[in-house]
């Protein structure tokens, strides 16, 4: 396992007319050859700002004031805008979440995808026309060799989300970012595109890293998850560890307010409140204002993170061994059983040395 | 919701609703729509972007006039009314609606008490301006907010927050029935449970009936009493939610279910997503609501209701 990406530190803030908008506060992590990372989050909580530094494309008025981004040993924020433009859809390349207003709208798909692979390259038109029938195919437009010279608005928007795929795909990307690719397709569409990205995954081996709100979608896609809050990560894991043995209060309360179709009980579980500003972080974990867990600790001192497992970490005071025990919200002690069940020597979950599947 | 006599508040029947009727580029939208819709339920209306489940809510609060078809509400039928008629306007008091996105139905140019009172103002409920005040704020009491807040402007709400003005905006007028139109697709995981539970609450409250249109069918089957899924313009399965989550039907509702993300990556691993060909629709039959068994209809040809029939009882064996 070699890794191919490496966020360190990352601190990145924001100037606007309010003052400054603290948006990434020391984020870190890394994304392994061929793997799939999942980073979930609800609206500003940093995640679309962290990929768009990753792919050099952070807003004017975004500054990085610390850190630094590993893309095979070089760091890409020293690299120069013509470096950037060598390295954007070639090596790394994004799929956006809205397909109708990624295309443009006045050329036709053909050239669109092969326009990709005309500027990292020297083909031919003919050629590069060639291949990008073959890409279309691949993400599954039938009949693509007739229909290269068709616009965006001829096809539904399900095949319009291919057709951004494979002008992502069509060098052989080494990163592979995905922002929310499935959150404007209905559920039929969006598991027909799942199946594809897993699918390509293993053609063309590259590491995918997919932002989404829908931990459903997280669930079926995801090899490790990262958690985002107010700008930061409180949780990072493998997805079984997050999913069935989750230590954070914020994402327990993610896992508790998804229905689940076995949900009766009378009311969802609810996160009180809403995220906070960050042009003011709060003091402390800025989560504990919609914590029912938090601790006076948590007001005064943000939580460092605690290790679970060699792959499993997350900041909450909840893990210092002199918190306090606490009740899990049912659902959260459910999906325990079911870590038991999977890990049976493990008992304490906070057993540091536990090896990873 | 048990076996008691169910009284019907909403009627559908044969409903069509076609878009530039008769020109070259007709859109057939919803055809033979029929259900009924019990007071003090929740409807579900599910199906995927196109199947007609908007054009469908907007036909039934008299947005649009629909080609043929009957809508009894309250034994009146709506399709017929006029608009501006007095019979018009009351219904358009006692129907009410909530839409998707919070941040395109607020105007922006208004406080948040003129916004909620607007309905109040048109249909003349309150008796002077202090009594108009009270009910704004009664109101933004109801949905969770700070009566205090009535006299800002929506761009300083969140959108969860917003989604809380618009529903208080649709309960100024104390309306019976209410269509939701995706009210929590555009609001954050967090927050959606927030919506959803309040909506539940003020039901309970109010005695109010809902027709809940959505396509995430996890947040419909905790919602709703009943399930209606549509496909191409039609119903195709209707049942109440448990029977349609736990006992489909229709190949297309079966399809539907497959393609649903659980939050859980044991269950991922295993899915196993079937597709569904609708060229079956096609095949000229004719094809009504049939009752398969009781409460539990599906749209079927008459060769086809012996298949779901069968189906329906190898469930229960």
């Amino acid at each position: 396992m070699s890794k191919i990406l490496e966020v360190n530190n990352l601190e990145i803030d924001f100037h606007t007319y309010a003052g400054e908008v603290h948006a990434i506060r020391n984020v870190s992590f890394d994304l392994e050859k061929g793997e799939t990372l999942a980073i979930v989050g609800e609206s500003g909580s940093g995640k679309s700002v962290t990929l768009r530094t990753i792919m050099g494309l952070l807003a004017k008025n975004g500054e990085v004031v610390n850190g630094e981004v590993l893309f095979n040993g070089e760091d890409i924020l020293k690299k120069s805008n013509k470096e950037l433009n060598d390295m954007r859809g070639n090596d790394i390349s994004m799929i956006f979440q809205d397909p109708m207003t990624s295309l443009d709208p006045t050329m036709p798909i053909g050239k669109q995808v092969a326009e990709v692979l005309r500027i990292h390259n020297s083909v031919s038109k003919k050629s590069a026309m060639e291949e990008a029938a073959r890409v279309l195919e691949l993400v599954g437009i039938k009949d693509a060799r007739n229909r290269l010279k068709d616009y965006p608005h001829q096809f539904s928007g399900g095949q319009r989300q291919r057709i951004v795929i494979a002008i992502a795909i069509i060098n052989n990307p080494q990163i592979l970012i995905a922002d929310e690719p499935t959150t404007a397709l209905d559920v039929t569409i969006q598991a027909q595109i799942i199946d594809l990205l897993k699918e390509l995954q293993t053609k063309i081996d590259t590491s995918i890293i997919f932002i989404t709100h829908d931990l459903g979608v997280v669930a079926g896609i995801a090899d490790r998850v990262a958690v985002m809050y107010a700008g930061k990560i409180v949780e990072f894991g493998t997805v079984d560890e997050i999913f069935y043995n989750a230590q954070h209060p914020y994402t327990w309360g993610l896992l508790e307010s998804m229905p689940t179709l076995e949900t009766n009980t009378k009311r969802l579980h609810a996160i009180p409140g809403t995220p906070p500003s960050l042009l003011d972080p709060p003091v402390g974990d800025a989560f504990a204002p919609r914590n029912a867990y938090a601790m006076q600790i948590d007001t005064e001192q943000e939580p460092p993170f605690f290790q679970v497992s060699p792959t499993h970490k997350a900041a909450t005071w909840l893990l210092h061994p002199d918190a306090p025990k606490v009740e899990l919200p049912p659902e959260i002690a459910r999906r325990r059983e079911i870590w038991k069940k999977m890990n049976p020597e493990t008992k304490k979950p906070q057993t540091t040395e536990k090896g990873a599947d | 919701m048990a076996e008691q006599k169910k009284e019907v508040l909403v009627s559908v029947k044969d409903l069509q609703q076609f878009f530039n009727l008769g020109k070259k580029d007709e859109v057939r939208a919803i055809q033979d729509i029929t259900f009924d819709i019990y007071r003090g339920e929740t409807l579900g209306l599910v199906g995927e972007s196109g199947s007609g489940k908007t054009t469908t809510g907007r036909a039934i609060i008299r947005l649009y006039k629909p080609t043929s078809g009957e809508i009894m509400f309250n034994g009146k039928d709506i399709a017929k009314l006029k608009n501006g008629s007095k019979e018009m306007q009351e219904f358009r008091r006692e129907t009410q609606m909530i839409f998707q996105d919070p941040y395109a139905s607020l105007n922006p140019r208004m406080k948040v008490k003129d916004i909620i009172a607007e309905g109040i103002d048109i249909h003349h409920l309150a008796k002077n301006d202090k009594d108009r005040d009270e009910q704004v704020a009664n109101l933004l009491e109801l949905v969770g907010l700070n009566p205090d807040h009535a006299t800002r402007y929506p761009h300083e709400f969140s959108g969860g927050q917003r989604q809380r003005i618009g529903i208080a905006r649709a309960l100024a007028v104390q309306p019976q029935f209410i269509i939701a139109d995706e009210p929590i697709s555009a609001l954050d995981v967090s927050i959606q449970a927030q919506v959803v539970n309040l909506l539940k609450e003020i039901q309970e409250k109010r005695n109010l009936t809902y027709l809940f249109i959505a396509h995430d069918l996890s947040m419909v089957k905790y919602i709703s009493d009943r399930i209606a899924v549509m496909h191409n313009g039609r119903l195709v399965e209707l049942s109440t939610a448990s029977e349609v989550y736990n006992h489909p039907l229709h190949p297309y509702t079966k399809s539907l279910l497959s393609a649903i993300p659980i939050p859980d990556p044991e269950v991922e691993r295993k899915r196993r997503p079937q597709p569904y060909d609708s060229s079956m629709e096609e095949d000229g039959q004719k094809r009504t609501m049939v009752e398969i068994t009781p409460e539990h209809f599906v749209y079927a040809a008459a060769g086809e209701v012996e298949g779901y029939k069968a189906a329906a009882a190898a469930y229960n064996a």
